[in-house]
């Protein structure tokens, strides 16, 4: 509402449908928190089962050195090892 | 009677007959099974029945029903955003305005709606489509939005051609891109604004405008009020939605958006007009939208009249404009050239019918191809790319005749 009265445009945080529960499992808990900071996680659902582990890697690495996500080393790798546990397909050897 | 206005001449009846297609209720079959948990039909925003494939930020899908008509409606046209910080009401873009500045002009202007509203303004009826349209079709599949094939309408656009507005600020001979900005913004500082850039010679072309109106209709929040850009032939993308900020410089646009996304093998797709100064040699932008067309009616997996039923859908192109349709009814093997309704518009969508006749009860497989008047036609076989990009292979549903 402050846009309203503030007289400059405006796009503030927008209301949304809770996401689509993630599979639980260990690093579940950081990929929620994480990855909803800025999009909804239906997009790692939307986005299964077809990666490869590597790909999700590539994935969280474009996040965090593309779009500026603020998830350090250890998070992001416990992220990866969610994502490649719980919503990817096996890689050729 | 507005249908009869614009649908003129032979076949009008045809084309203007008053069938309502059905509502698809399905999610396409082919796309990736995580892609069918999440996507589902809502009424967002002054929006009705879309497909919402995700809601934060907002991507809706048109039901691919809607496309029986030329014309997408503005409650049904689909929706494209890649950053989170979006405009929820009209009431958010109060103070609007457009700045036009950039190292290429003489005088730096900041304009007003009102100042659009007094200049001259062009009509466009025009194609826009996701560069990703169909990217949730592509086998293998590739990360991204899983796009259905409804990510993209035509509507008319109208306002000021981008050239006229431009004038304003005096550009300078070395010009060589108009950058462009929106009003949405990222959820963290660290994102990169989703800005994209455009070469001159497509900026100053005068069908390229700054869309004001919509299906004579203020453009709907989502689709980018107050003020859209409308680059006809150009994959969405370019189309920047809430232009807020112009700059027209002597150098290429160089950022996330432009290096990085929105790139597809150099030599891969064909174009009339190569964005030049965006360009490497390995990788070029996708630009021109690529030959392709859809069936609205019937829809996938419904049951139709053996004693004969109509096939009814959208062709379109980069805008030199479609030359034929052909359907098959057996999956491919054999084919027979549908009628085409009067072209409207170079960039329009061009809509075809098919009376099948009388067929023997059981499974078809239909598909349809479109040739453009340059020749090209749709591609048998998918130019796969890391983006999912210009997915034009002619896509087989299901029907049973009963």
């Amino acid at each position: 509402m402050l846009a309203v009265f503030g007289g400059v445009v405006g796009c503030g945080a927008m209301a949304a449908d809770a996401p689509v529960p993630l599979r639980p499992g260990a690093g579940g808990e950081a990929a929620r928190a994480n990855c909803n900071v800025c999009h909804t996680s239906d997009y790692i659902v939307m986005n299964s089962r077809f990666l490869t582990a590597d790909a999700w890697r590539a994935e969280v690495t474009k996040m965090r050195e593309a779009f500026g996500a603020r998830i350090d080393e250890a998070t992001a790798g416990a992220i990866i090892a969610y994502l490649a546990a719980n919503y990817s397909v096996a890689g050729k050897p | 009677m507005r249908r009869r206005r614009m649908i003129a001449g032979a076949g009008a009846a045809l084309f203007g007959a008053p069938a309502v297609a059905a509502e698809s209720t399905r999610i396409p079959a082919e796309l990736p099974d995580g892609t069918r948990e999440v996507v589902h039909f809502v009424n967002p925003s002054d929006k009705r029945r879309m497909l919402c494939l995700t809601d934060r930020p907002p991507n809706y899908a048109t039901p691919v029903n809607v496309f029986t008509d030329a014309v997408t409606p503005n409650d049904r046209f689909y929706v494209r955003y890649h950053l989170t910080g979006v405009p929820m009401s009209v009431y958010d873009m109060d103070g609007w305005s457009l700045s036009i500045t950039g190292d290429a002009v003489e005088r730096p202007v900041q304009m007003r709606l009102s100042d659009l509203l007094d200049m001259p303004s062009n009509e466009v009826l025009a194609v826009c489509q996701s560069a990703g349209n169909r990217r949730g079709f592509v086998d293998p599949h590739v990360a991204g939005v899983q796009w259905t094939d409804g990510g993209m309408g035509c509507a008319v656009w109208r306002g000021p051609a981008l050239r006229d507005v431009l004038k304003a600020a005096k550009v300078k001979p070395e010009a060589l891109e108009v950058w462009l900005g929106g009003a949405d913004k990222p959820a963290v500082e660290g994102t990169p604004l989703f800005r994209r850039s455009i070469p001159m010679e497509k900026a100053l072309d005068g069908d390229t405008i700054v869309a004001i109106a919509m299906n004579n209709a203020p453009l709907p929040v989502w689709n980018g009020y107050p003020a859209r850009l409308v680059v006809p032939g150009w994959v969405g993308t370019y189309w920047m939605k809430h232009l807020t900020r112009i700059e027209v410089t002597s150098i290429p646009l160089t950022n996330y958006w432009m290096e990085t996304a929105y790139r597809v093998p150099a030599g891969m797709f064909p174009v009339e007009r190569p964005f030049v100064s965006q360009a490497t040699e390995t990788t070029v932008p996708v630009t021109e939208l690529v030959v392709n067309s859809l069936i609205a009616d019937p829809l996938e997996g419904g049951e139709v009249d053996r004693s004969g039923f109509n096939i009814r859908g959208v062709a379109w192109d980069r805008g030199s404009g479609i030359n034929r349709v052909e359907i098959s009814l057996d999956g491919g093997h054999s084919w027979q050239d549908a009628l085409l309704d009067r072209p409207l518009a170079p960039y329009a969508y061009r809509r075809f019918i098919l009376a099948t006749g009388a067929m023997r009860p059981g499974t078809y497989r239909l598909m349809c191809r479109a040739t453009s008047r340059t020749g090209e036609r749709q591609a048998e076989r998918l130019k796969i790319n890391p983006g999912g990009y210009h997915d034009n292979v002619p896509r087989a549903i299901s029907v049973v005749a009963a």
